[in-house]
């Protein structure tokens, strides 16, 4: 990565002065600009990621064994429902990057969620139960990054910008809502998977390696859920932290100037469209492997909705915030829906608007951030 | 050696003619100021030779390289630089960040840049948040950016606007040591006390084209030079 070389400089330049670590002040992060922590040097926490430190960290630790254990103290409905929700952090934490960091809202990441789900279901049909769905599983990945990248190539290297952004991806969405809606006849068939018009595709074999099935009536893919929205999450905040994290920021920040240090931002911009499409994608396989189906409404106006209220409602600048938000709001929907399922778009609804007027940077966040000023001012 | 040259660049905006048939060299290591009144079509030369505009005729030439067509950051990847007239640092990133953004060219590179932070005595502030930094220590941070890609040419645009007479004076030391360091500038100043400091031949542009050109002391005897700036010349 460009200016990587710059260590040894920086090196140099800490020696003379003494006071050079990488670390600095920002609200939510720790406060001091004293010698950078173990997290710090990690590249877990920095200036570009809210909340860091010993006592968030011990957090994280504790919600990742409490999800884990959650079975021996909870009942498996509500593990295996919980599955259902925590699949569609990936997705929101893949627009959180985009959104949040890089400045580019994308109102159509269900369209990757979309090809993903689909493609995984037609190379599991074809290709067999058992572990060929593995290898499913990665095609559908390696598919929709493909994808992903063709799409933002035309948009980053044609200079798109601004609003244009969203209505494009909106527009990619719905159109392939209405392709995948009209494919009910049986000339509609991939090998021998037939993607079902509005019914969806059904009977897609869940992911399976080895023994161990990871289908929705069973705990391993709620183990395989967790650790893989822990990993996320880790290795988001990573690479927020890195010097492409920063370059990225830069870019939502003034992208002229960044191009006028000799950044070819586009390059940037697309990587990272290319990486919330992979993200979204992987929601849609794990989705597809719960339920065993996909339908078009999966990729409809109402799903392309969600991701963006999660990541608003969140905070789209703090990736723990968008987890929490996507969390909390996931499992909202889904207890109104038990009485309208017009109620819960109600209530998302009311929650944006309240969210940008009470609290423009995200609810999520805003509450986190007075909670932690409280018990640091109590430990005071 | 020339390293710059701009041959006839011409750009228009609707009816107003911004740049009409500019031509300007640059040598290694020369030092140039551009003046001129409001609206002279400065700001627009810069952005044609970093390439923020296209022009609509003309052509730029840098290092015996046609870039009139190239993206931005090619041009600088080839050695242009550019400090803006208002700060574009990044208020949310520390000094050492926005300076680990701006580096790319390995250890000259850092050598260069360290030389700036220490000259406006940033080195220190390195896990500062650039937007608590006060004005004038944001432009010289965003100077010492500018010389991240190891440029062999940085353009300022206004590089002392709202600075102190004695922020002012390190300014221009500062410009006249690149020079001694091989890199050549062009600034853009209404501040005429700066462009006498800078010591440098001076480039007057007036209604897009050059009007004028000279050491300071000849374009300040200028009878039309005088009435171009207070608006009484159609020239």
């Amino acid at each position: 990565m460009r200016g990587r070389r710059f260590c040894a400089g920086a090196r140099r330049a800490r020696r003379r002065a003494d006071e050079w670590p990488g670390s600095c002040r920002q609200p939510g992060h720790r406060a001091g600009a004293g010698p950078a922590s173990v997290f710090e040097r990690l590249g877990l926490d920095g200036p570009l990621t809210v909340f860091g430190g010993r006592f968030y960290w011990s957090l994280f630790a504790l919600a990742l064994a409490a999800a884990l254990l959650f079975p021996l103290y909870g009942s498996v409905f509500a593990a295996l429902n919980f599955t259902n929700f925590l699949i569609n952090v990936p997705l929101a934490l893949g627009l959180a990057l985009l959104w949040g960091y890089c400045g580019v809202l994308s109102f159509g990441q269900v369209a990757f969620f979309g090809i993903a789900g689909y493609a995984y279901g037609v190379m599991a049909i074809n290709w067999g139960m058992g572990s060929a769905t593995l290898l499913a599983a990665f095609g559908a990945l390696g598919l929709t990054a493909v994808v992903a990248a063709a799409f933002g190539y035309f948009l980053f290297y044609g200079r798109v910008s601004g609003w244009i952004i969203p209505v494009l991806t909106l527009v990619l969405t719905l159109v392939l809502e209405t392709f995948l809606g009209q494919t009910a006849g049986m000339e509609w068939k991939i090998g021998e998977a037939p993607l079902g018009g509005f019914n969806g595709m059904t009977n897609i074999p869940s992911l399976t390696v080895g023994t161990v099935s990871f289908d929705g009536f069973s705990l391993p893919l709620f183990y395989l859920v967790v650790i893989l929205v822990a990993g996320i999450l880790v290795g988001l905040r990573m690479l927020a932290n890195s010097h492409f994290g920063h370059v990225i920021m830069a870019i939502q920040e003034d992208s002229e100037r960044t191009e006028l240090l000799g950044y070819d931002i586009r390059r940037y911009q697309l990587l990272v469209f290319t990486i919330a499409g992979v993200l979204a994608g992987m929601s849609g396989v794990l989705y597809a492997t719960w339920g065993n189906f996909i339908q078009p409404s999966s990729v409809g106006l109402l799903a392309a909705t969600f991701p963006v209220l999660w990541v608003a409602v969140g905070g789209r600048r703090s990736l723990t915030s968008v987890l929490i938000g996507t969390l909390a709001l996931s499992a909202l929907s889904d207890a109104l829906a038990v009485y309208s399922g017009e109620l819960a778009f109600v209530v998302m609804g009311a929650l944006l608007l309240f969210g940008m007027m009470a609290a423009p940077d995200g609810i999520v966040i805003t509450v986190l951030r007075v909670a932690t000023k409280l018990v640091s001012g109590r430990r005071k | 050696m020339t390293l710059l040259v701009l041959e006839g660049v011409r750009r228009r905006f609707g009816g107003i003619v911004a740049a009409d048939g500019i031509d300007l060299t640059l040598a290694a290591g020369e030092r140039r100021c551009l003046i001129g009144p409001n609206g002279a079509g400065k700001s627009t030369v810069f952005k044609l030779i970093m390439g923020l505009l296209r022009p609509d005729a003309g052509s730029i030439r840098f290092d015996d390289h046609e870039i009139t067509r190239e993206e931005p950051f090619r041009r600088v990847q080839r050695g242009l630089s550019m400090k803006y007239q208002t700060t574009r640092i990044f208020p949310s990133l520390t000094v050492s960040q926005n300076m680990s953004i701006a580096l790319s060219r390995g250890k000259e590179a850092s050598d260069l840049a360290a030389w700036g932070l220490d000259r406006f005595g940033l080195a220190s502030l390195g896990t500062r948040r650039a937007g608590e930094l006060s004005y004038g220590q944001q432009h010289w941070l965003e100077m010492c950016m500018a010389l991240g890609n190891r440029p062999r040419v940085v353009l300022m645009d206004e590089p002392t606007a709202g600075m102190t007479p004695e922020e002012s004076r390190r300014t221009a030391a500062f410009v006249r040591e690149l020079a001694g360091r091989g890199i050549a500038a062009i600034v853009i100043e209404h501040d005429m006390g700066f462009v006498r400091d800078l010591e440098a031949p001076t480039t007057v542009l007036h209604q897009g084209r050059v009007f004028r050109e000279g050491s300071m002391a000849e374009i300040e005897a200028d009878p039309e030079v005088q009435r171009i700036y207070l608006g009484e010349v159609d020239a």
